[in-house]
């Protein structure tokens, strides 16, 4: 079996296709435009709950992270064929996701803390939320206060140091990927890892 | 490999490793349930029809004003041109009568000497009993120093 390239009018993309022997098999632009359609269904489908869970750590705001993640995938499927697939959709996606978080900040900034204020829930009740395992009360009370003690941190560090601590610790991604969607290098995500950790320790040891 | 063990090889204090897997855990909670929750959409049809009904209602206010101060307009035009049209019916019907009644001629007389005469020497009979009236009502505590001077005159 042999693979060959064929470069797509308007895709912006070569797709490979499968092909006998040494010929290679035509595919239409519909063709194409359909199973490319059919990808980015299926990147939404597996991917949204996680943009989704990244902004609402990020903002604290279920409606914002909401109406980002919408704008998240809109930007997303307007650029989607322009996505060359260098890194993982999921990289590429949460890359958009931050974009649209850091023009956030900035609006805000600019509107003087105006929609977000109003809305984002507190530290308290953002730690009230926690899986039903198998821990009796005191555990869940200690639970509980733990993750307040870790947003209380969380929202005392830098836009760049959240989003690095939040994208390792929460959404799990390697130090390469986190690097790819912020645009830093390694070295600089792993010095802004090392000080949101200070942070929360010092948070959870009550030296701060 | 789970979290857990991801967070021990990465961090070397339990208690902060522990603390991060808490967090991790909370805010997956906390994401699925806002996810899944039910989504209130705010149906367009509804807001059309509320939209097309003020719209409506509007235009009908609109309009209704636009009448009325018409209405007005025309009563009120009416109105002067029903009063301009009795002052000039008035006017003809005055005219008419004077052209018809012959005009008596007004004859201007001289008043007579002795009738002024008697006019002025009946107002001067009138208030000589004016002055009488109001010399005699003189209050009680002045009634000695009037009789005084009543004395006196006729002395």
């Amino acid at each position: 079996m042999e693979w060959g390239a064929v470069n797509l009018p308007g895709m912006g993309t070569s797709t490979k296709v499968m092909a006998a022997g040494t010929a290679v098999k035509p595919m239409t632009v519909e063709a194409a435009e359909e199973i490319a359609a059919q990808d980015f269904a299926s990147i939404v489908e597996s991917h949204r709950p996680q943009i989704f869970r990244f902004l609402l750590a990020s903002l604290r705001d279920v409606d914002l992270a909401e109406t980002l993640t919408q704008e998240c995938f809109l930007k997303a499927h307007r650029n989607w064929k322009h996505f060359r697939g260098d890194s993982s959709a999921m990289t590429w996606l949460m890359r958009i996701a931050i974009n649209l978080q850091k023009d956030h900040w900035r609006n805000r900034r600019l509107q003087f803390w105006r929609h977000t204020q109003a809305n984002a829930i507190g530290v308290d009740e953002a730690s009230e939320w926690l899986p039903n395992g198998e821990r009796n009360a005191e555990q869940q009370i200690l639970a509980r206060e733990q993750v307040a003690q870790v947003w209380k941190a969380v929202e005392g560090l830098s836009e760049r140091q959240r989003t690095v601590f939040l994208l390792r610790y929460v959404e799990d991604r390697e130090l390469r990927e986190i690097a790819q969607a912020t645009g830093l290098s390694e070295g600089t995500v792993k010095a802004h890892l090392s000080r949101a950790l200070a942070r929360v320790r010092a948070e959870l040891r009550g030296t701060r | 490999m789970s979290l857990r063990d991801k967070l021990a090889g990465e961090i070397d204090d339990p208690m902060v490793a522990g603390a991060l897997e808490n967090f991790k855990a909370s805010v997956d909670a906390w994401s699925e349930a806002a996810y899944s929750r039910p989504r209130t959409v705010v149906s367009s049809a509804r807001h059309n029809w509320r939209l097309a009904a003020s719209w409506a209602l509007g235009c009908m206010l609109a309009a209704g004003s636009l009448a009325g101060g018409l209405y007005e307009r025309h009563q009120r035009q009416d109105l002067a041109r029903k009063t301009a049209m009795k002052a000039v019916q008035q006017k003809v019907a005055l005219e008419r009568a004077a052209l018809e009644k012959p005009v008596k001629p007004t004859i201007v007389t001289k008043r007579q000497p002795t009738a002024v005469k008697r006019a002025a020497s009946e107002n001067e009979d009138l208030l000589a009993t004016v002055d009488s009236d109001v010399s005699r009502q003189v209050p009680a505590a002045m009634e000695p120093l009037a009789q005084m001077m009543v004395d006196h005159g006729t002395n």
